[in-house]
């Protein structure tokens, strides 16, 4: 944990040498490692084309010199608005972004009649459509840079936000199943044939901004104002009341709209925000108690008297045994596993798999299509940078001065981690197989969009987190003794056990 | 708040070291597995690249691939359909491949290690030859028979089995299961289309995809008094050996007596066995078996080949078909002596006795051909994808020699009495020797009667050339000597056809 321990210590250090280390806005550095993913991208679609095509067409470097033109804009954004933002996060974001239009441009080749292959145009299929989705997500996470100057802004419209994520949750639901429903899952509102959105996604930022606020404003009241019980401190129920509230509405309406990845995703994403609030690893514990004891009800419920368990039954005994049922219900799974099987360790090279005999592959399989391709090296490198974009969000959850900060940085940086997690240990069998994208990789307009609004917060955020104290403006001077976060915490470490 | 952010930062560290660690596994321990899995249809893609090789049999391919536009380079085709489907079997893209298809996969796709100096020519000229082709024992006019003959029995039995062997080496001359299914649309490229197919053979109640000649076992009646009159000629009873008989026996300790078909056969109170086995007397069988006791019975049929379960009808000493092993059942009271209703019932083919077709035509077969029980196969060569090198040529051997060269004699001189003045007349042929033993198995008591019949045909000279076992499942009163009739069919096919021995 050296990663996570170093940015603690660095604004100590540095705090004493003012400008020489902290000052440095790195935006250079941005920019050159900005460059480096987009010649990544360029040269994936190259080794593709030359895969598929056995020659390389002369815009092969198209798609990625579009994607990284917007990229360069948001850069600029960042160079202006915020000088001092991590400059890991932008490009990091920018090489899974673009390797997922790709890998999606990629599918749409395999699927191309051969003499359509060579002259399909850039905004052509799913990866076309991806490739502007990014284009219209990026410039809502630099509007987003520009209306929000301060993270401590979103503050105020917490419990709007609040309102409008169970809103948001709750309208597919609520829609009748031809608006709304699409593979057994109520998660969409749809407009038309083709066009739909997944209101969830955006129901995420919008209540982790409601529970950062909630629980910063009563966070002494739930740490102090606690009753014992069974050696444990449990907090008063009126101050806990709404959050349970929001999260139980949130929870309800997610197993009714049949979708058990984001409600984990949610029961996570709470648990850990609760926690961070309150410094008391009895709520991990019994949050993760909570978990794996109606995981396993769910369980024993699906066996034995079936309704609306039987669902989650079938998944975890689809975990169990995928190979039980190759052809049916486990076929997804199967084929999942027998791509990153095929992969191996160096994968069949960009366009030599095969991955349209992958069920759900520009979705929720997007992670095992190119895993078949750049084999087990590649993934792992992959699992780094969205690890790397995970640690430098919570570092900036660590380096920022207010509480608030804290728990919106922390809590967004471990959601999109923990997202990582269930639909990557699902599609590889290390966990039941829950329906969720691969932030940044798979196709959709919701989930990319939400996504990068949640990377402009990190942004932002973390900009709050290194901007020196001269050049903060605005900001009161913080003492050069130490981190102002030991004056926020202060009273929590005076009376805690 | 940085302690908890500090130690949530760790969670995330723990969460993706176990997908690092999951993924690490998966390719140490599982990816050789899920690569080569039935299930990877990217084995199947590089597969479909090269020209499968062919299933011939008598000059005519029953299995072959053509090329298509699709993916999938070539596409299997079967085109007698059902006809030899359960010697065949398919080679489905998705699902498992089964039959010749299966035991013979590597030769037919070219991977085999004997076809090795082709793939090394091909990495040298850069063309992709084919693969290599399997010829079958199989004799067309012979299937066509059995096929045609069991599909259109006069009793309208929807199922049954019929196989035929060369009784000199064991050279399957037929295999018919019916219902029999087109493979065809299983190895459609459409894997839906498949997987509907498969689903709708599989959900049949007549069962089409089981190959009932070589794994269904049923009570085979009196066709096992053959296995029980050879028992007898060793221990002391010759064909002329009067033996009790009369139109009731009620064995010792059971209350249910046991009758003959009808009235009409052994009344008397001796008969000789010859006439015994001529007229299919159940209760001069029932009284003889109680005699020999449970021991010699099941020895016999024990050597007969009775009670193997690894026997393979494929190449010879590999790999093959699976045939289900026949029993005998048990014969003995809870003490361990002989319970002589068990044994009076099961010397008649009854009780426990299940056999499969294939056991009845090895029967007769050792019968024909003096003794000398020949291991059955079907693949009689495998030939280069350039047809010019065989990679192996079957040798027939023996399997076993359940009896004496005179014990086949009489037994054969009785069996023929069967067809000439017995309960087999149906199977005669004209020039030619034919023996052989009919049987009427109770199923159940509210069903019908298997009919049941095993046979072999001698030239002029005695030269074994066929030897057949037909099966009509619950096909109630005439089912035997409707098996005659199609025996005899396809005997008369094995005899116009002697190119194919």
């Amino acid at each position: 944990m050296t990663a996570a321990a170093t940015p603690a210590a660095s604004p100590a250090t540095t705090g004493e040498q003012p400008g020489v280390r902290l000052a440095r806005s790195r935006r250079n550095a941005e920019l050159s490692l900005l460059l480096l993913a987009m010649v990544l991208v360029a040269a994936y679609g190259a080794t593709v084309e030359a895969n598929m095509l056995d020659t390389v067409t002369p815009d092969f470097w198209v798609p990625a010199a579009a994607l990284g033109a917007v990229f360069l804009g948001l850069h600029l954004v960042i160079r202006f608005l915020a000088p001092f933002a991590d400059p890991a996060l932008l490009p990091a974001v920018a090489l899974l972004n673009g390797l997922g239009v790709g890998f999606l441009r990629r599918i749409d080749l395999g699927e191309a009649l051969p003499p359509e292959r060579e002259t399909l145009a850039v905004f052509a299929g799913q990866g076309g459509r991806q490739l502007a989705w990014t284009l219209v997500s990026v410039i809502l996470a630099a509007a987003l840079l520009v209306i929000m100057r301060d993270h401590r802004s979103v503050s105020r419209y917490a419990y709007t936000l609040g309102l409008a994520g169970i809103v948001l949750v709750m309208i597919p639901a609520v829609l009748p199943g031809r608006f709304s429903e699409i593979n057994g899952a109520k998660l969409w509102i749809k407009f038309g044939e083709s066009f739909s959105i997944q209101p969830g996604e955006f129901a995420k930022l919008a209540l982790l901004v409601f529970f950062a606020y909630y629980l910063v404003r009563k966070r002494e009241v739930l740490s102090l104002a606690s009753r014992r019980f069974l050696g444990i401190d449990f907090p008063r129920g009126r101050d806990l009341g709404p959050v349970v509230v929001v999260w139980l509405i949130s929870l309800l309406v997610l197993i009714f709209e049949k979708d058990l990845g984001t409600s984990l995703l949610y029961f996570g994403m709470f648990v850990v925000t609760l926690y961070i609030a309150t410094e008391r690893v009895s709520w991990l514990l019994i949050g993760l108690v909570l978990f794996f004891g109606g995981a396993y009800l769910a369980y024993f419920l699906g066996s034995t008297v079936g309704g609306p368990f039987a669902n989650f039954y079938l998944r975890a005994e689809i975990w169990l045994d995928p190979f039980a049922d190759p052809h049916d219900k486990g076929y997804q799974l199967v084929q999942g596993l027998l791509a990153l099987g095929t992969g191996g360790l160096f994968g069949a090279g960009p366009g030599g798999g095969q991955p349209g005999l992958l069920p759900e592959v520009r979705n929720d399989f997007i992670f095992a299509g190119i895993g078949e391709e750049i084999g087990l090296f590649g993934l792992s490198a992959l699992l780094v940078v969205y690890l790397l974009i995970v640690e430098r969000g919570l570092r900036a959850a660590l380096a920022v001065r207010d509480s608030f900060g804290k728990l919106l940085a922390g809590g967004l940086a471990f959601t999109l981690g923990l997202q990582v997690f269930v639909i990557v240990g699902g599609i590889s069998k290390l966990i039941p197989l829950t329906g969720q994208t691969t932030p940044f990789l798979s196709a959709g307009g919701s989930s990319l969009m939400a996504n990068w609004l949640l990377i402009a917060v990190l942004l932002r955020v973390s900009d709050g987190a290194r901007r020196p104290v001269t050049a903060g403006g605005g900001k009161a001077a913080r003492p050069s003794a130490g981190p102002p976060e030991q004056l926020h915490g202060a009273p929590t470490e005076v009376i805690r056990p | 708040m940085n302690a908890p952010l500090r130690r949530v930062g760790v969670v995330v560290m723990i969460l993706f070291g176990l997908l690092f660690a999951n993924l690490n596994w998966i390719q140490a321990y599982k990816a050789d597995e899920y690569r080569n899995s039935d299930y990877n249809g990217r084995v199947q893609v590089a597969e479909y690249e090269r020209k499968r090789g062919n299933i011939e049999a008598g000059g005519r391919a029953l299995a072959t691939s053509k090329e298509t536009t699709g993916e999938l380079k070539y596409l299997r085709t079967y085109p007698d359909g059902a006809k030899y489907a359960h010697v065949l079997g398919y080679k489905p893209v998705n699902l498992a491949a089964t039959g010749i298809e299966r035991i013979e996969n590597d030769f037919l796709a070219g991977t085999s290690d004997q076809l090795i100096g082709d793939r090394i020519k091909d990495m040298f000229t850069g063309d992709q030859t084919g693969g290599g082709n399997v010829l079958l024992t199989l004799s067309n006019k012979a299937q066509d028979a059995a096929y045609d003959g069991l599909r259109n029995n006069d009793l309208g039995v929807k199922r049954g089995a019929a196989v035929a062997i060369d009784p000199r080496t064991g050279a399957l001359q037929a295999l018919v299961s019916m219902p029999s299914f087109d493979p065809n649309p299983l190895v459609s490229h459409d894997s839906k289309k498949a997987q509907a197919a498969y689903n709708e053979l599989e959900q049949d109640a007549n069962g089409p995809l089981k190959n009932r000649a070589l794994t269904e076992t049923l009570p085979p009646g009196s066709t096992f008094k053959v296995v029980v009159a050879a028992a007898a000629l060793e221990n002391g009873i010759t064909k002329d050996t009067e033996i009790p008989a009369g139109s009731s026996y009620t064995p010792p300790t059971s209350g249910t007596p046991i009758r003959n078909a009808a009235a009409s056969i052994c009344p008397e109170a001796q008969v000789t066995l010859m006439e015994a086995v001529t007229e299919s007397c159940n209760t001069g069988f029932a009284k003889l078996g109680v005699r020999l006791g449970a021991d010699a019975i099941k020895e016999k049929a024990r050597q007969f080949g009775f009670e193997q379960d690894d026997l393979t009808v494929g190449q010879l000493g590999e790999d093959g078909l699976p045939v289900a092993a026949s029993h005998t059942g048990t014969m003995q009271n809870a003490d361990g002596g002989d319970d002589p209703a068990a044994l009076a019932q099961s010397s008649i083919g009854q009780r426990d006795v299940r056999m499969t077709p294939l056991q009845g035509a090895l029967i007769a077969a050792s019968v024909a051909n003096g003794g000398s029980q020949m291991r059955p196969y079907l693949v009689r060569q495998l030939l280069a994808p350039d047809r010019t090198t065989s990679y192996y040529t079957a040798k027939a051997r023996e399997l076993r020699q359940p009896i004496s060269g005179q014990v086949a004699s009489d037994l054969r001189d009785m069996m023929v009495s069967v067809v000439e003045n017995g309960t087999g007349r149906n199977a005669q042929i004209n020039g030619y020797t034919v023996g052989g033993k009919t049987g009427t198995a109770q199923s159940a008591p509210d069903r019908p009667d298997h009919g049941w019949f095993i046979g072999f045909a001698l030239d002029k000279n005695g030269t074994p050339i066929s030897a057949v076992c037909v099966e009509l499942e619950q096909a109630g009163p005439g089912g035997s000597a409707e098996a005659a009739r199609i025996a005899g069919r396809i005997m008369r096919a094995v005899i116009a056809d002697p190119g194919s021995r």
